[in-house]
């Protein structure tokens, strides 16, 4: 045996289908601890789970430990990163190494063979039938036509053979697949040294031309971004939230060029950039703006702005209006009180007093949600929002490498419903006089489901009972 | 009628049908047999018709339109459609095949995955959607994952009756470990039975159930000797079923299903699982987190067990494929399969946390 060479034998390390089963299994096992062990949390999380496992005594060491590794950051780390390399560089020299026997399984066309090749099949079936050659032939070529083969036929001195393949090109599913990871892994890489994943938190009314990475890092746009407005709606009567919405403008050199709501499952792209609802978030300033819509009787609805504990004049009239509190989720208990639920704008609610002169006749809620407290004794007055207070949690991405991930999702998708539902398989069957009666000897592989192969040979077989009449009439 | 009656009445055929699939497995009378079909044919139609019931009740729901309003929201509703798809699956093969052995392993799971319903109490109300599922991915990727979970399902029960099927002797491999995967099923059954009974009694709330309910009434019991009872019991249990497994081996024989055709079956519901899981599991999912998200992995515990589950099912593949593994060893790792697609589907929401959390009860 002669001893190879460095670069071969690092070749073969890599082509080894052994690596991959190790690098496979590392990984899985290593994912496993992954999900259990909560990623990118604060060390409080994890040592609480940890007593729960192994008690109060051991679980600050085994912290240290797994901190120490990069076991609650793992998928980050360089040892996991370099594990995913090492399975790429694997597929993609074992790809190589498959390419020409690949090519030549696709390019050459089915040949006929002795009946030693035949006899050393998976599948083979034999028989003598009580016909000349030539019925037999014609009876087979139909029953294989029908299987939806196209049989060659082939006469030696002595026999005829009939040979005929289908699915050939599914062996190319299982190459296409393995391509498609390696795209995506392109895609990956692509991704993750030319984009970003960065945020943004946007108060209604503000903008900004910068963006935030998680570590706090400032990525500058070369536009800018403004929230008009953000606002959460909720089904009717509860507090599952039913929709997040911010209308968001962009503006280059300080002119608008877009306008676009977004919302959870339609995010805004703009210059290769997209922009994510995300979260919210509720901090009201003084200079928040309440927003109310009166209708006097009239019907003439006026939208009046005004500032906290700032009077404002009732249209038609000669009385005057203070917000003098307000909640941002006002909820009564079963004894009638009320109180404030939450931290968001679930039901936002104002106090109105209204004022005649400097004199106060009168005070009442109003809540957003309930129709039926917008009625006052002076008009109808609607609480529409609390302009400025809630800022608009934003996700903002920018992914070169997505298109190649995408391609690869729609090469894997393609290679494997070849490999799965185009079945190459081969077929031999060859057909030789033994006395006044025939013999037919079946070979035929297949790379996948011989059983069903071998099921579907024994019923072409059986075509050869048929009288002859019956296939000369068709 | 509305979707639960009929959810209902589908409930008892399937369980009346796996009464019935076990009694013609073991006496192997035709006329049990053909009951049994019926019976599950009448349960999946009511199934069916539930289904498409409760799909048009949540459609109703403040006009979210046909599409999105598909009940695929939560685990009682996840848990619905994968009987349903197990039940189709079975169906189609028994029809193929014209062989009803499968019926007696597969009714079990569908019939423990409707005791889990009931015993755990989890919600059956129909909640309108948070804005994170309102999108036409949800129909793709969920029908989808769960056809998978279905095929993968069944390529369990199908291993499993290999195993039995080809293991010659108590000594032999594959006899210990299809008796005990089948006694880890019983005793889990049983354990899970103590519990809704513990819980009926107790009158708990619903909603505590299952995180500290399961097992509860044994191996997670407060007081230490019922857990050492328990734990010997079920020792006990798995000893006996090794002990007589022998003999539901000799029945499986007198079916007359090979061996060769259970392992090529096996083969085949992965080879249908593992694209359509590719495509609605895992791409789907990716495509649908890009845009909801903003990224289209992110190593999320569902996302992560979904790649394990997915790494082990492409791992059958390739000794099957490439190295022409057959019987055992391939049956091994279709178990292993399965059991990491439990816990993809419901041990990652019960057990661990993450972006997926609609899933929980």
């Amino acid at each position: 045996m002669t001893k190879k060479g460095l670069i071969d034998r690092i070749w073969d390390f890599f082509a080894s289908i052994k690596l991959a089963i190790v690098v496979f299994s590392v990984i899985c096992v290593l994912s496993i601890f992954g999900t259990v062990i909560e990623q990118n949390v604060d060390a409080e999380k994890n040592i609480k789970l940890l007593t729960r496992l192994f008690g109060s005594d051991f679980a600050p060491d085994i912290y240290r430990l797994i901190h120490a590794v990069g076991l609650d950051s793992m998928y980050k780390s360089w040892w996991f990163i370099s594990l995913l390399f090492l399975f790429a560089t694997n597929l993609i020299v074992c790809s190589i190494e498959r390419l020409p026997s690949i090519i030549k399984i696709v390019k050459e066309p089915i040949k006929p063979v002795g009946e030693d090749v035949i006899q050393s099949m998976p599948i083979k079936i034999s028989r003598t039938v009580d016909k000349k050659v030539a019925d037999c032939t014609d009876l087979l070529s139909n029953a294989l036509k029908k299987s939806g083969f196209n049989p060659q036929e082939y006469k030696n001195s002595d026999s005829i053979q009939l040979i005929a393949e289908k699915g050939r090109y599914g062996r190319l599913g299982v190459y296409i697949t393995h391509i498609s990871i390696i795209v995506l892994f392109l895609g990956v890489l692509i991704g993750t040294f030319k984009g970003f994943n960065g945020y943004l938190n946007l108060l209604e009314g503000t903008s900004s031309s910068v963006v935030y990475l998680p570590n706090g890092k400032e990525i500058p746009l070369d536009f800018e971004i403004r929230c008009d407005d953000f606002e959460v709606t909720f089904y009717q009567g509860t507090d599952t939230p039913k929709s997040y919405k911010s209308l968001i403008t962009i503006l280059e050199n300080g002119k608008e060029v877009l306008k676009k709501e977004i919302g959870v499952n339609s995010p805004l792209k703009y210059k290769g950039i997209t922009f994510y609802q995300s979260s919210y978030g509720f901090s009201p300033t003084v200079n928040s703006v309440f927003r109310l819509n009166v209708k006097t009787e009239k019907d003439k609805v006026v939208m009046i702005e005004a500032l906290f504990n700032e009077r404002f004049n009732l249209p038609n009239s000669n009385i005057t209006v203070k917000i003098s509190d307000f909640a941002p989720a006002l909820g009564m208990d079963e004894s009638g009180r009320l109180f404030n639920y939450a931290d968001s704008m679930n039901n936002p609610a104002v106090m109105l007093e209204f004022f005649e002169g400097n004199r106060l006749i009168d005070r009442q809620w109003i809540l957003k949600r309930y129709p039926q407290t917008w009625q006052t004794k002076f008009a109808t007055i609607e609480f529409v929002d609390l302009w400025g207070s809630q800022y608009t949690g934003l996700q903002v991405r920018k992914d070169p490498g997505v298109w190649l991930v995408y391609l690869a999702c729609l090469l894997m998708t393609i290679g494997l419903f070849m490999s799965f539902f185009l079945n190459h398989q081969k077929v031999w069957v060859l057909i030789r006089q033994k006395g006044n009666k025939s013999e037919v000897i079946v070979g035929a592989n297949s790379n996948k489901y011989k059983a069903s192969l071998e099921n579907k040979m024994i019923n072409i077989l059986a075509f050869t009972d048929l009288r002859d009449n019956m296939t000369r009439s068709n | 009628m509305d979707n639960s009656t009929l959810f209902g009445i589908a409930s008892i055929m399937y369980i009346l049908a796996m009464v019935l699939y076990i009694t013609h497995f073991v006496f192997k009378k035709n006329a049990i047999g053909w009951i049994a079909t019926l019976f599950t044919v009448i349960g999946f139609v009511a199934h069916t018709i539930s289904f498409f019931v409760r799909w048009y009740e949540f459609s109703q729901i403040e006009g979210l339109g046909i599409i999105r309003a598909v009940p695929l929201t939560n685990l009682y509703e996840s848990i619905v459609f994968f009987v349903w798809c197990l039940i189709l699956g079975y169906l189609i093969i028994e029809f193929r095949f014209k062989n009803k052995s499968l019926g007696a392993f597969v009714t079990p799971i569908a019939g423990m995955a409707l005791a889990f319903i009931d015993i755990s109490g989890m919600s059956k109300e129909i909640h309108p959607l948070v804005p994170a599922l309102q999108s036409n991915w949800l129909l793709a990727h969920v029908t989808m994952s769960f056809i998978a979970y279905a095929a993968f399902a069944i390529s369990f029960a199908t291993a499993l009756m290999y195993l039995s099927s080809v293991s010659d002797s108590k000594r032999s491999k594959s006899y210990f470990i299809w008796t005990t995967v089948l006694g880890i099923f019983l005793v889990v059954i049983i354990a899970m039975g103590l519990d809704f009974v513990l819980f009926k009694v107790a009158g708990m709330s619903h909603k505590v159930f299952l995180k500290s309910y399961l097992f509860k009434a044994s191996f997670r019991n407060d007081s230490f000797s019922i857990v050492l009872i328990s734990s010997i019991i079920a020792v006990v249990l798995m000893a006996l079923v090794w002990r007589y497994g022998i003999e539901l081996k000799k029945i499986i024989e007198a079916f007359n299903i090979t061996p060769d055709t259970l392992d090529e079956l096996t083969y085949k519901s992965i080879a249908v699982g593992f694209p359509v899981f590719t495509l609605g599991g895992l791409i789907f999912g990716a495509v649908w987190a890009d845009q909801a998200w903003g990224r289209y992995w992110s190593w999320d515990p569902k996302e992560t067990w979904s790649l394990i589950t997915w790494f082990i099912y492409a791992f059958y593949l390739h000794a099957r494929l490439l190295r022409g593994w057959r019987g055992v060893k391939t049956a091994l790792i279709a178990l292993l399969g399965f059991v990491s697609t439990i816990f993809t589907y419901l041990g990652v929401n019960l057990l661990l946390s993450g972006l997926h959390s609609y899933g929980s009860m």
